[in-house]
């Protein structure tokens, strides 16, 4: 089986952590990538830009492209894609072609990215 | 001791929007402050034993309030305080309380508080000392460490201060849409001068101050959670960012300056610039140009560059055009005149700037510039001399050092026809 694990944690926090402290934490998620990735066992991985640098594309007739992060409470997280884009419009336009009746999606740009291992 | 760490995080995280209600409540920065106060003191009692509340803010603006509310009480009636357990039971008040100060409450109340430090007739440094106090929390200790004054002199400056932004007239209605977009643009503008002060030391011997280019950047980013389609906020996050990514290579071992151009590119931030890429990306989007978004565009296309030689000036003089266009000022044509001399050769920038002369006849970086573009037409003299005048005119010692190596140079080789022509 594969799990996906998805990390929560107060963002107004994790930006005020110095340098050292973000490359300790770094360096500690990054044993554990090399460590799955060498059994073959690690998809995956990415870290994403603060919520400030979010956008969400809002299902509809017409999807509406609103500036922010997601932040309904009455939805749930179902999926995510991770897509090479040259811009945000792109990705846009990938997240509008994705939607469905309702619901939305927040696209958030990838800072750090480990593409895991070989799937077999 | 890590145990209180998370909740001195949690507690500097809330104050701007504690405060902010609690001014609301009360009218009165004072008593807002004192309320959060004592509400902070019951959260070091509380939070360790009971765990974290869902809801910080809401928590700390609930206690306070009950807190004013009694002292109030208290004051008109002479009666003794009631025991601790009666007003602090918020075991069921917290969840409707948190339900009704969604965020566009927080949203005026922050920016509220913000604009309230931004009284015009408070001197900048004034603004930037009680904005630090009032919505970040900083001791005046550490206020004063940052200004290189004495911690008296601090707490003297920001009592007159706050004196003064308590008569003036701030209305607690919720604001229309003009006024919030006023109010804006004056915070913005307050976080940037905090940026810059931080940025390019006002004086003394210290010419980077990372704290307080840190709390700007929190700052900016607390504004543009609250305001997240404001083209302007974005750019104005993006170019803090952008900037302060190069901190790290902005001074050599020694302290001395770095110019942008020798810096080691390597020790840029690379998080903080791929950030700053995002937001200039999501603000041009909007087709809403503004001063912060050009800026921070030029910024961009620095921290673009891999090496110095790879920069895109004729982009920069573009873009430096466009921001004459939207606030012409002598320092913006200062800093074309810089793109344009990489682009069209030292005489084109000369030109350029020599009729800035009696606008600019105070500035440091209009010598330092002026120095350079001379000394790589040969005129040697009159480099000479635009060097010292910007050694006499230098903010901190570093500029001015900064400077000197110029000159020992010009002396030496006759022409310093290796001057650059730059910015930190």
């Amino acid at each position: 089986m594969l799990y996906s694990i998805l990390c929560y944690k107060s963002e107004a926090e994790v930006c005020s952590w110095g340098r050292a402290k973000d490359e300790a934490v770094m360096a500690r998620h990054g044993e554990v990538i090399q460590r799955l990735t060498a059994q073959g066992r690690c998809g995956p991985v990415a870290r994403l830009l603060p919520t400030t640098t979010a956008t969400t594309v809002r299902a509809g007739r017409k999807p509406v492209v609103l500036d922010g992060p997601f932040a309904e409470t009455k939805e749930q997280l179902l999926g995510f894609f991770v897509v090479d884009c040259d811009t945000l419009e792109q990705a846009i336009g990938i997240a509008s072609e994705l939607t469905t009746e309702t619901g939305a999606m927040e696209i958030r740009p990838v800072h750090f990215f480990a593409p895991g291992s070989p799937q077999s | 001791m890590t145990d209180l760490a998370w909740i001195d995080e949690a507690l500097t995280a809330a104050r701007p929007q504690a405060i902010g209600a609690l001014l609301r409540y009360f009218r009165d920065l004072d008593t807002a402050e004192e309320a959060f106060q004592e509400a902070c003191l019951r959260a070091l009692q509380k939070w360790p034993v009971n765990g974290p509340p869902r809801d910080p803010a809401a928590w700390l603006i609930l206690v306070g309030r009950n807190f004013a509310l009694d002292e109030a009480r208290r004051k008109q009636k002479q009666d003794a305080l009631p025991d601790d357990d009666v007003i602090s039971d918020l075991d069921d008040a917290e969840a409707p309380l948190a339900e009704r100060l969604d965020n566009s409450h927080y949203r005026d109340d922050v920016l509220r508080l913000l604009f309230i430090c931004c009284h015009p007739e408070l001197p900048a440094t004034q603004q930037i000392a009680l904005a630090l106090r009032i919505v970040s929390g900083l001791s005046v200790k550490e206020i004063a460490r940052a200004f290189l004054v004495s911690e008296s002199a601090m707490e003297q400056r920001i009592t007159r201060a706050k004196r003064q932004v308590s008569s003036a007239e701030v209305p607690f209605e919720t604001p229309g849409a003009p006024e919030r977009a006023e109010r804006l643009t004056a915070v913005a503008a307050m976080i940037y001068l905090i940026f810059n002060e931080g940025y390019s030391a006002s004086g003394g011997e210290v010419h980077v101050r990372v704290p307080l280019c840190e709390e700007a950047i929190r700052l900016a980013r607390l504004l543009l959670r609250l305001f997240s389609g404001e083209s302007e906020i974005m750019g104005l996050n993006a170019l803090l960012l952008l900037q302060h990514a190069r901190a790290p290579a902005r001074l050599d071992a020694n302290g001395a300056i770095v110019l942008l151009e020798d810096q080691d590119r390597s020790q840029w931030d690379a998080k903080l610039i791929a950030e700053g890429h995002a937001l200039v990306d999501k603000a041009l989007r909007l087709r809403r140009p503004g001063p912060y978004q050009v800026q921070a565009a030029i910024a961009a296309v620095h921290a673009h560059a891999k090496r110095a030689e790879d920069t895109d000036w004729a982009q920069i003089d573009q873009l430096y055009a466009v921001l004459e266009g939207l606030m012409a000022s002598p320092v913006v044509t200062l800093n074309r005149a810089v793109a344009v001399s990489k682009v069209h050769g030292p005489a084109a920038a000369l030109a350029m700037i020599e009729p800035l002369a009696p606008k600019l006849d105070g500035y440091f970086h209009f010598y330092g510039v002026l120095g350079a573009l001379l000394s790589q037409l040969h005129r040697t003299e009159e480099a000479r001399v635009a060097f010292d005048k910007a050694i006499s005119l230098a903010n901190t010692a570093q500029e001015a050092a900064h400077i000197r190596l110029h000159l020992d140079r010009l002396m030496k080789d006759g022409t310093a026809g290796s001057a650059k022509v730059s910015v930190s």
